[in-house]
């Protein structure tokens, strides 16, 4: 089986400034919340939208004495996130503090891994349309504990802080500077958080901040991200500023464009770009630098000691590896291969695992082609338009399936079947039995379409000369019969009857 | 004799025997702690909850139904977490709070049928070697030589004087840096820290997560047998505690130590040691040697850098430890002027809250972790630290089964004596204990001996890790040998 198709890299963004063309050079961080019940180092619940402070253990807290145990499942979710982005699994690694004072930061340091990754090098291909698509390489993924809340907007003089985020497990996961457009960059959140859900290791909720980007930008004249690629040497790519906390593609593209044309600006100027934190301000388009040179924090980082290194057992992770699910690259390839599908419609019919497993029980032991058409263009389709996911759907797999048997077998039309499509979406029911309860089913009976042939042809006199004289109008004739059968009738039969009873 | 004066195993004996009740012996330590305000040891007796586990323990006596310490009265060092009893760590930053959990060494011995006391005296965080950073102020050592007040030693200086006193049978202690071995030799009696990961930490105030270890602070090694069985074991909640069996110590008390070889280290020979401290170690040696033990010498040659590299680690993980103590969830917080914000609630809490020996160390640890300086301290400590180790463990591979050092560089020196000297001579207390922190090693102080002066002095055995069932036994001949049976005069 292919791992996936063949695909040409995309050009990279180019941006005309004032005085010469400029290339934008973008990494990402992404923090992916694991998919876990429990905390990375607590047996706290990670349940979204609990009252503040509920999903708080004494370790979250961090009450005196208290110690965090590693959460396994965590780890695993790690791993099979390494594996299914082709990743290097670091069978050691281990945990270091990074130190700052935040509220919301009860212990005072962050448990994170700086110095023994568990995860290494990998990649994601970040599709841009067909035959193209973005090689991103990936750095590392890290596990590491999430902080809580601090809400300052409750009171005018106090502030709030919510725990229950506190040392709710995190992978970041961290790209190399490969990524050449915000487009892409949007592309690859979408691609990776497909991936992710695909693993089942993170729900990839942008909304509740499960998913969540920091975007590294900076901007480099033609030619020179190429000599960076030679070298390695990243002072080619030119200053870079992060853009922190994004949880929104299209606000990851804006903020994209507009630092890269701020860098520009400031370059073009004879300036230079410091490289600082900047939060993104979408309601008015810009980026803001987050904290000036004095407040820069130094992080402290050192091994923690509460914790020992993490060594992981090579046929564990081997196991891991061959659990893991069909990942969309591989799906989506076999689709073209095996269905004879274009690339984009296999494309939308892999972007969620639930989609294709919906696509693939329909076409099970039918027309992959037909039941592509049906899943997107009818179904997906209806289903987009009224906000509704395919586990939403009132149409079953089944039910779709018993109505592309019935187009097959010639029980109906296609134009009726779009018809049975709707009751069933709308009323529910056995496709089978609605045609035969609501007499749905087409008129093959050549003698049965010959007599409704014969008395069109008998009541319109008329009509009979002037079609003979000009034989276009044979059609109407068609569309009489096909209204006498309610368009039961099978229209490429009729259209033959009527041609020879004309004598055309 | 009275009751509070007995051995935990004499204790055991009397009260199988029904010659006494848990709820006497109790109230004979209760007593005690009554009449020895002076120490100033106790800083939070718990009495109702020491009589209702009284009865308790008489209950299941009664019932033939009793564990290892069932009945026997003990102090908590104030850095364990007991709950629903102040938990200060002896600091003002901590003052108000009461944990809601029992540490796993005190939850063991309410399992083993302990009976609490209360919380003691101790250095500010476990940060010192004289209890002179105490919020609650210096415990005063039962042993004096003139009118002078002594330190206890410390950190465990008020478990150390509150065993010495006989105000408890015994006593939990931490131990970092020599803060169970050092109060120990202080106070004339049994201070053990068991190997890294042989007692749970969890539920005791973090000082440097590395070097912690909780142990048995007794009148005798037999008595440091029971409770190490007691307090020892692994436990899922802490991560570095090590699944290794836990042996019957006791029995491994024989006293028997033919064949068994003893390395003297050249390197504590140190410049300006008292005569007689050296020739307290030598008595050992001796000792030892007339029980059918071999005596060798042997070379541990890093021990010069221990000091330095003890006081570049655990700084460097106190300051991150201590990070947690900032006023906003629980403890004490600064009152706030109008306008503040969090930077300076942080400032201020934190100001007020640490004394001054713990912002040192803080602002060392700080230093150290440092972009810039990280290197140059913390990585290269770390690797002196894995030389230190190697010196023991190439020392045990040529056979050698206990290391015998002196304990402390001098006996029990005044309170305030030190106040006007530099923190590094305050740090030297620690030269022959820290050592075995940075080792992970198992180490013992026994009392050998009185100085000049009338005040006890100790020495230290170093084992094998995990052999502390070998290091006991041999503390246990060491005892036996020396017969020191002095106790201080009662003054308070």
């Amino acid at each position: 089986m292919l791992d996936h198709l063949a695909y040409e890299a995309p050009k990279p963004k180019v941006i005309a400034g004032a005085r010469h063309d400029w290339e934008l050079v973008i990494g990402m961080e992404v923090h992916a919340q694991v998919a876990s019940q429990a905390k990375l180092f607590s047996g706290a619940s990670t349940a979204f939208g609990a009252e503040p402070n509920a999903n708080v253990s004494f370790v979250d807290a961090a009450m005196p004495g208290m110690l965090p145990v590693i959460n396994e499942f965590c780890v695993e979710q790690a791993v099979r996130t390494g594996l299914g982005l082709k990743a290097k699994i670091n069978l050691f690694s281990a945990f270091d503090r990074k130190n700052y004072f935040y509220p919301d930061l009860p212990q005072g340091y962050q448990i994170s891994q700086l110095y023994h990754p568990i995860v290494g090098d990998g990649e994601v291909i970040v599709d841009m349309g067909p035959g193209l698509a973005r090689r991103v390489r990936i750095e590392r993924i890290h596990l590491e504990q999430d902080a809580g809340k601090s809400i300052h907007d409750m009171d005018p003089a106090l502030s709030f802080v919510d725990l229950n985020r506190t040392g709710v497990a995190l992978m970041e996961i961290v790209s190399r500077p490969d990524i050449r457009s915000p487009e892409e960059a949007a592309a690859y959140v979408a691609k990776l958080r497909q991936i992710l859900r695909y693993l089942g290791t993170c729900d990839g909720n942008m909304q509740n901040g499960n998913l969540r980007a920091d975007v590294n930008v900076s901007v480099c004249r033609p030619g020179a991200y190429e000599r960076y690629l030679e070298t390695g040497d990243h002072r080619h790519l030119g200053t870079r500023c992060e853009i922190k906390n994004m949880n929104s593609m299209r606000f990851i593209q804006q903020a994209i464009e507009f630092e890269a044309r701020r860098q520009i600006a400031i370059l073009e100027e004879g300036g230079e770009v410091v490289q600082e934190t900047r939060l993104y301000d979408p309601d008015r388009g810009e980026t803001r630098s987050m904290r000036s040179k004095e407040e820069a924090h130094d992080y402290r980082y050192f091994p923690d000691p509460d914790l020992l290194p993490l060594e992981l057992d090579q046929a564990w992770v081997d196991a891991i590896a061959a659990a893991l699910p069909e990942l969309p690259d591989a799906r989506k390839a076999r689709y073209v291969t095996q269905f004879g599908i274009t690339e984009y419609d296999a494309g939308v019919l892999t972007a969620e695992a639930e989609n294709a497993a919906f696509f693939e029980e329909v076409a099970r032991g039918r027309d992959g082609k037909q039941a592509a058409n049906w899943v997107i263009n009818e179904l997906f389709g209806r289903l987009n338009r009224e906000g509704h996911t395919i586990a939403e759907s009132p149409v079953s797999a089944a039910q779709l399936g018993a109505i592309l048997d019935l187009i097959a077998a010639g029980t109906i039309s296609g134009k009726i079947a779009k018809e049975l499509f709707e009751i069933v979406y709308t009323e529910g029911g056995d496709p089978v039995r609605i045609v035969e309860e609501r007499g749905m089913r087409q008129v093959t009976d050549a003698g049965a379409i010959e007599a409704a042939v014969d008395a069109v042809i008998a009541a319109n006199p008329a009509q009979v000369e002037k079609a003979k004289a000009n034989p276009k109008l044979a059609g109407w004739f068609v569309g009489q019969v096909m209204k006498a059968t309610e368009g039961k009738a099978n229209p490429a039969a009729v259209n033959a009857l009527v041609t020879r009873k004309l004598g055309l | 004799m009275n009751l509070n004066e007995l051995t935990i195993a004499q204790a055991r004996e009397g009260l199988r025997r029904r010659e006494f009740s848990a709820e006497e012996l109790t109230m004979s330590c209760l007593a005690a702690i009554d009449a020895g305000q002076a120490l100033n040891a106790f800083v939070h007796p718990t009495p109702e909850i020491a009589l209702e586990q009284a009865r308790a323990a008489d209950a299941r006596l009664a019932a033939g139904d009793a564990p290892s310490m069932c009945g026997i009265p003990v102090g908590i060092k104030d850095l364990f977490c007991t709950k629903g009893v102040a938990a200060q760590a002896a600091s003002r930053i901590l003052e108000g709070f009461r944990p809601e959990y029992e540490s796993t060494v005190t939850q063991k011995l309410w399992d083993a049928g302990a009976v609490m006391l209360g919380k003691l005296n101790m250095d500010e965080f476990a940060m010192g070697s004289s209890n002179e950073t105490s919020v609650y102020g210096p415990v005063v050592n039962p042993w004096r030589c003139d009118d002078r007040e002594l330190t206890p030693g410390g950190s465990s200086g008020g478990s150390a004087a509150a065993v010495a006193a006989a105000l408890c049978l015994a006593a939990t202690g931490t131990d970092t840096g020599g803060s169970i071995r050092q109060p120990a030799a202080f106070t004339g009696i049994v201070g053990l820290k068991p190997t890294y990961g042989r007692v749970s930490r969890w539920g005791i105030v973090a000082f440097a997560s590395s070097l912690d270890q909780a142990g048995p602070m007794t009148k005798t090694v037999r008595d440091a047998a029971i409770m190490l069985q007691a307090i020892a074991g692994p436990d899922p909640k802490d991560s570095t505690s090590a699944e290794i069996p836990v042996p019957d110590f006791e029995a491994a008390l024989t006293g028997d130590v033919r064949g068994r070889t003893i390395g003297i280290p050249r390197e504590y020979r140190m410049p300006g040691m008292p005569e007689e401290i050296e020739r307290l170690w030598q008595q050992g040696a001796e000792l030892f040697r007339s029980a059918g033990a071999r005596i060798v010498d042997i070379t541990l040659p890093h021990t010069k850098y221990a000091l330095p590299t003890y006081y570049v680690v655990a700084p460097a993980e106190a300051s991150s430890n201590l990070a947690r103590y900032d006023g906003v969830r629980y403890g004490r917080r600064a009152r706030l002027a109008q306008g503040d914000g969090i930077t300076e609630m942080y400032e201020k809490t934190r100001a007020e809250g640490f004394g001054a020996e713990v912002k040192r160390r803080i602002m060392i640890g700080t230093y150290v972790l440092s972009a810039g300086f990280y290197d140059a301290y913390y990585n290269r400590a770390r690797k002196v630290r894995a030389l230190i180790k190697r010196d023991f463990e190439e020392a045990f591979a040529q056979g050698v089964d206990a290391i015998l050092t002196p304990a402390t560089p001098s006996a029990a020196f005044g309170l305030g004596e030190m106040a006007s000297a530099s923190p590094v001579e305050m740090y030297l207390n620690d030269v022959f204990t820290v050592t075995v922190n940075l080792a992970g090693l198992p180490g013992i102080a026994v009392p050998a001996g009185l100085d000049r002066q009338g005040l006890p002095l100790g020495l230290q055995l170093i084992g094998r890790p995990w052999d502390e069932a070998g290091l006991l036994n041999m503390a246990h001949c060491l005892e036996t040998a020396v017969g020191f049976v002095s106790k201080p005069a009662r003054w308070w």
